[in-house]
C-alpha cells in the first residue's frame, strides 16, 4: 500500500521531476514581456522617423538601450521556446530537428545583431565631451 | 454478408470544413501572431544595425521602415503584439485554472479581439499625435 497521496506525486515538478521547465520558462518570460512590451512600444515609437544622428543619440541613452536590449533578448528567447512547441506539433523526424536548430540559431542571431547595434551606439556609456 | 453501411457514417469534424468556435479561432491566432511578430522585430533590428553601419545602409532601412510596406508591417506587428500580449495574459489565467468555461472563453475571446483593436488604434493615435 502506498502512503503517498496523488497530490504529493503530482505537485511541484510533477511525478517525472522534469518536463515542466519549458512551460515555466514560457510563463516567466511571458510575465516579463507583459511589462517590457508597452515600454518597448513607447521606446521604438519615439525613435522611428528620426534622422540617423538622432537615432544613434537616442539609443545611446541608458533607458532606450536597456529596454530595447531586454525586449529583444527576452522576446527572442520566448520566440525560440514558442516555435519549439509549434515545430513539435507540426513536424516529424529530420525536418523537426532541422527546424529546431534553425529556430535556435535564428533567435540568437537576432539577439546578437541587436546587442551589436546597441553596443556600437554606446549602451548608455557616459560620454565626456 | 452483413448489410454494411458504407459512405453514410457520421464523420469527425475536419479542420477544412469544421467551423471553429471563436475560442478556437482566438487560440490559434495567438500562435499565428506570435510567429508573425518575428517580421516586425527583424525589421526593427535591421534598422538598428543599419544605423550603426553606414549612412547608406541607414537610408535604405529607414526608407523601408517609413514606406507603406514598412507601415503595414510595423502597424500589423504592433496589433499582433497587443493581441499576443492579451492572449498570453488570458493563457496565464487558463494555466491557473480560471476562465475555462465555454461561456467565459467566448466572452474573453470577444474581449481579446476588441481589446487588441482598441489598443492598436490608441497606439496609432498616440504615435501620430506625439
Amino acid at each position: 500500500m502506498r502512503y503517498i497521496t496523488p497530490l504529493k506525486a503530482a505537485e511541484g515538478l510533477g511525478s517525472a521531476h522534469e518536463g515542466t521547465q519549458h512551460h515555466w520558462a514560457m510563463t516567466v518570460s511571458a510575465v516579463a514581456l507583459l511589462i517590457l512590451t508597452p515600454l518597448f512600444m513607447i521606446t521604438v515609437g519615439r525613435a522611428i522617423g528620426l534622422p540617423r544622428e538622432l537615432v544613434l543619440a537616442y539609443f545611446a541613452r541608458p533607458f532606450p538601450a536597456l529596454i530595447t536590449a531586454l525586449f529583444v533578448i527576452v522576446g527572442m528567447l520566448h520566440f525560440i521556446k514558442g516555435t519549439r512547441i509549434m515545430i513539435d506539433d507540426y513536424f516529424q523526424g529530420g525536418v523537426r530537428k532541422g527546424a529546431i536548430i534553425f529556430s535556435v540559431i535564428f533567435g540568437w542571431a537576432v539577439i546578437a545583431a541587436a546587442v551589436y547595434a546597441l553596443a556600437r551606439m554606446g549602451l548608455g556609456a557616459i560620454v565626456v565631451l | 454478408m452483413a448489410d454494411v453501411n458504407r459512405g453514410n457514417r457520421p464523420l469527425s469534424p475536419h479542420l477544412q470544413v469544421y467551423r471553429l468556435p471563436l475560442a478556437a479561432v482566438t487560440s490559434i491566432l495567438t500562435r499565428i501572431t506570435g510567429h508573425a511578430l518575428v517580421a516586425g522585430i527583424v525589421l526593427i533590428v535591421w534598422w538598428l544595425v543599419a544605423a550603426v553601419s553606414s549612412a547608406g545602409a541607414f537610408a535604405c532601412a529607414d526608407w523601408v521602415v517609413r514606406s507603406w510596406l514598412g507601415f503595414i508591417i510595423l502597424t500589423g506587428a504592433m496589433w499582433a503584439l497587443w493581441y499576443h500580449l492579451l492572449a498570453g495574459l488570458r493563457h496565464l489565467f487558463y494555466d491557473a485554472g480560471y476562465g475555462l468555461e465555454i461561456e467565459t472563453a467566448q466572452k474573453t475571446s470577444q474581449a481579446l479581439i476588441a481589446g487588441s483593436v482598441v489598443l492598436a488604434l490608441l497606439t496609432l493615435i498616440i504615435f501620430f499625435l506625439f
